[in-house]
């Protein structure tokens, strides 16, 4: 397994559920790295599915909402599933407002995004 | 760097604050002015989720002026001006760059935009702040919150 910085990874039934280092993702480098660690399980962990848990997450800023775009993408062309969980109501407004909640498959909680991923 | 206290106090409440100071052309240079701005919000009472909206609307506000006014060049600077009483915000941005027409910007909420990996800052500013206005060459911006009554 790589050695990430930005991420936590773990893995249950085959869903890679990752969490976030960082309480706030708007540093232009740090995003950069997000991205590519992100983008690098993706290809790593090919077949899959990938559950992103935002427990940590205290803000986000719209350049790591373009890496998020990008990753669900990717995940989509490599025939997998991105669902997202644990968002506070500050971002999920920021969701809202950008109308990503329309792309994203935004869950309440952990448990909630395994059984629709079963 | 210019910073004050206001001596006038009206009942208890704390007086504003205010501050100005130029920020290099860099990534990452708004965390010279932005932790101080989130500080004194929280002193002058502010919510947890309006803070939230100040915070990235100011930020996203300054990466633009930085990346997207100055160009990153290392010889232009990017003006905040900063105002934080118990019932207003205001932060105002001034970058040395060509600006730029708020209104041209794709609404990235079409459904053909929805997916393209940019251009949500403008949007986010103006649903997160009470007032919102460009000056007409479109190199300053005035943004305004203002508490809930």
């Amino acid at each position: 397994m790589a050695q990430y910085r930005r991420i936590g990874v773990t893995n249950n039934n085959d869903v890679a559920i990752v969490s976030f280092n960082d309480k706030k993702i708007l540093d232009e480098a740090s995003i950069q790295e997000l991205g590519a660690e992100l983008f690098g399980l993706v290809e790593q962990h090919n077949m899959g599915d990938i559950l992103l848990n935002f427990t940590n997450v205290e803000f986000l800023s719209s350049a790591a909402l373009g890496k998020l775009i990008t990753l669900d993408r990717k995940v989509k062309a490599s025939k997998g599933r991105m669902k997202m969980c644990n968002i506070r109501p500050e971002i999920f407004e920021v969701f809202q407002i950008t109308k990503l909640n329309k792309v994203f498959d935004i869950r309440k909680d952990e448990a909630e995004a395994m059984t629709a991923f079963s | 760097m210019t910073e004050s206290q206001s001596p006038q106090n009206t009942s208890s409440d704390k007086p504003s604050w205010q501050k100005s100071i130029d920020l290099p052309s860099e990534r990452g240079a708004s965390r010279l002015i932005m932790d101080e701005l989130l500080d004194k919000l929280g002193e002058h009472g502010w919510a947890s989720a309006d803070i939230f909206s100040i915070h990235l609307a100011a930020e996203e506000a300054i990466v633009n002026a930085i990346v997207h006014g100055n160009k990153l060049s290392a010889d232009k600077k990017v003006h905040v001006e900063c105002f934080v009483s118990p019932t207003v915000a205001r932060i105002e941005i001034t970058d040395e760059g060509d600006g730029f027409k708020p209104n041209e910007v794709p609404d990235c909420t079409q459904d053909d935009r929805l997916e393209v990996p940019n251009g949500r800052g403008v949007m986010l500013i103006h649903n997160f702040m009470t007032r919102v206005e460009y000056n007409e060459k479109g190199n300053h911006v005035l943004m305004e919150k203002v508490q809930d009554a």
